[in-house]
């Protein structure tokens, strides 16, 4: 197969950016969508110019590291993957591919087509988290969870961070990332103690990341690699409006905040 | 305090646009069904008209809850877009919605357009002020013959084109807002195929079905 890849090249945070074209021939149909940047990079190296930067690390859609706009889609055409798992036989020869990096405020482009989604974490530090005592694990069937709540908390949890909610949705909005985290401890017995003041302290620090609002598009859903549905949105606003209202009293918890 | 929490937030505002755009859709399901009496003649919509003046407080307490409710819909529809646009400076070059509909992405500017509308449609039928420059010559605006003054308004093509096309927009508002209201305010139950969709979907349709029967029942002269 022979491409035409239109690539963001950006060399620092705050230098000007640009599309820039490039030429990927022999690429096999059979080579992941990285291994045809690394192809593409190598021939870049040995002309001496410089490679274009992406973040990658596991390669088999578990750790959210890569991620990318591919032709105006997050992490590609294919549906419920990652950019790693998107392979070449999903393009046809000739094919001009755009590769933008992903769009936010709140994710900086370090270079090229890696951002920083530092932004993430920090929302997570703000409340994805319970306070329990460490120690041994204690028998795995001393608390009861019903079947469906366990089922509902495991697909929350399967959000890798990748970040392609924020880059899919039209205003740039983290709903289904936050709601994703907020869903997988709420959902549990171990998430109740905390679970209004993480709800309210998780979409405080989303807001002052500079994420934008949902207004329910449902683009993050499709663009999700782990399919990750807007209910968990719909649970994350219930309940941040139920902390909102009636402040509900914490039964246990770690703080002494108040 | 709870309601300043709502505010300060993206997801308390859009709360405060599901309750304020559902008390909305409860006002428009009413006013279809009040206007629908058109087609049992002048005697029995002059009267349904005359009994709702004749509440009088009652009638102010609901034109200030209502005015309220569209002024609050649309300062945080205001906000939210500002708050949007800062989120993402640099657009990109290519984006291809893949699942979005058609209504929820005309939600802003069918939005200022039923904004418009509304103006219009107030100074046309209730306070007259416009009813001039969009009737024939001659016809006149009554506070009491609202059967007439529809009749008159609406022979007009350019009128009755306006306000079909305001319903389109409201068919696509109504579709979007009232399921993603109930979606905002946590209502919803997970399920492939929720209860509050097809509920949505009827009432966007009954309400466009409704309004925009009466202008063109005019204009092909079924009413007269």
């Amino acid at each position: 197969m022979n491409l035409t890849l239109q690539v963001w090249r950006q060399p620092g945070p705050t230098a000007e950016g640009g599309l820039k074209e490039y030429k990927a021939t022999d690429v096999s149909p059979d080579m992941s969508f990285l291994e045809m940047l690394d192809v593409v990079n190598e021939r870049l190296i040995e002309k001496g110019e410089m490679p274009i930067a992406f973040d990658h690390d596991c390669r088999e859609g578990i750790c959210g590291s890569c991620g990318m706009m591919i032709n105006g889609v997050a992490h590609g055409p294919s549906r419920g993957t990652a950019t790693c798992q998107l392979h070449m036989r999903s393009f046809r020869d000739g094919d001009t591919i755009v590769i933008e990096p992903w769009r936010a405020r709140a994710f900086p482009v370090i270079k090229d087509l890696v951002v920083n989604r530092g932004a993430l974490d920090r929302i997570i530090a703000a409340g994805g988290y319970i306070t329990a005592p460490t120690g041994s694990a204690q028998d795995a069937n001393s608390i009861p969870v019903p079947k469906q709540d366990a089922d509902a908390s495991m697909d929350a949890a399967a959000c890798i961070g990748c970040g392609a909610c924020v880059a899919a949705c039209p205003n740039g909005s983290a709903s289904l990332f936050t709601g994703a985290k907020i869903s997988h401890l709420g959902l549990l017995p171990q998430g109740q103690p905390e679970r209004y003041r993480r709800a309210l302290s998780m979409v405080a620090q989303m807001d002052i990341e500079g994420f934008g609002g949902c207004t329910l598009f449902g683009e993050c859903q499709a663009a999700c690699p782990k399919e990750i549905s807007i209910d968990v949105i719909s649970r994350m606003n219930r309940d941040f409006l139920r902390a909102a209202v009636t402040k509900p009293a914490e039964r246990s918890g770690g703080g002494g905040d108040g | 305090m709870w309601a300043l929490t709502l505010y300060r937030s993206t997801i308390g505002k859009k709360i405060i646009m599901a309750v304020t755009g559902l008390v909305l859709v409860v006002f428009v399901i009413g006013h279809m069904a009040g206007n629908l009496q058109e087609f049992l003649g002048p005697a029995r919509m002059n009267a349904y008209a005359a009994f709702l003046k004749s509440t009088g407080e009652l009638l102010w307490i609901a034109r200030i809850g209502l005015i309220a409710a569209t002024v609050l819909h649309v300062l945080m529809a205001w906000q939210l877009t500002q708050i949007k646009r800062a989120a993402r400076p640099v657009d990109y070059t290519k984006r291809e919605p893949q699942v979005s509909t058609l209504a929820s992405r005309t939600m802003r500017w069918g939005g200022v357009f039923l904004l418009v509308f509304i103006v219009f449609h107030i100074l046309h039928f209730t306070t007259g002020t416009v009813f001039p420059i969009a009737s024939q010559p001659g016809d006149q605006f009554s506070h009491t013959d609202v059967y007439g003054n529809v009749v008159s308004a609406f022979r007009t093509p350019w009128v009755t084109a306006f306000y079909v096309v305001a319903m389109l927009f409201l068919l696509l508002h109504l579709f979007h807002g009232a399921w993603s209201s109930v979606r905002t305010l946590g209502l919803s139950k997970p399920s492939d195929h929720p209860l509050h969709r097809r509920i949505s979907t009827v009432i966007a349709v009954v309400v466009w079905l409704g309004f925009s029967a009466i202008p063109v029942a005019v204009l092909l002269g079924v009413i007269r």
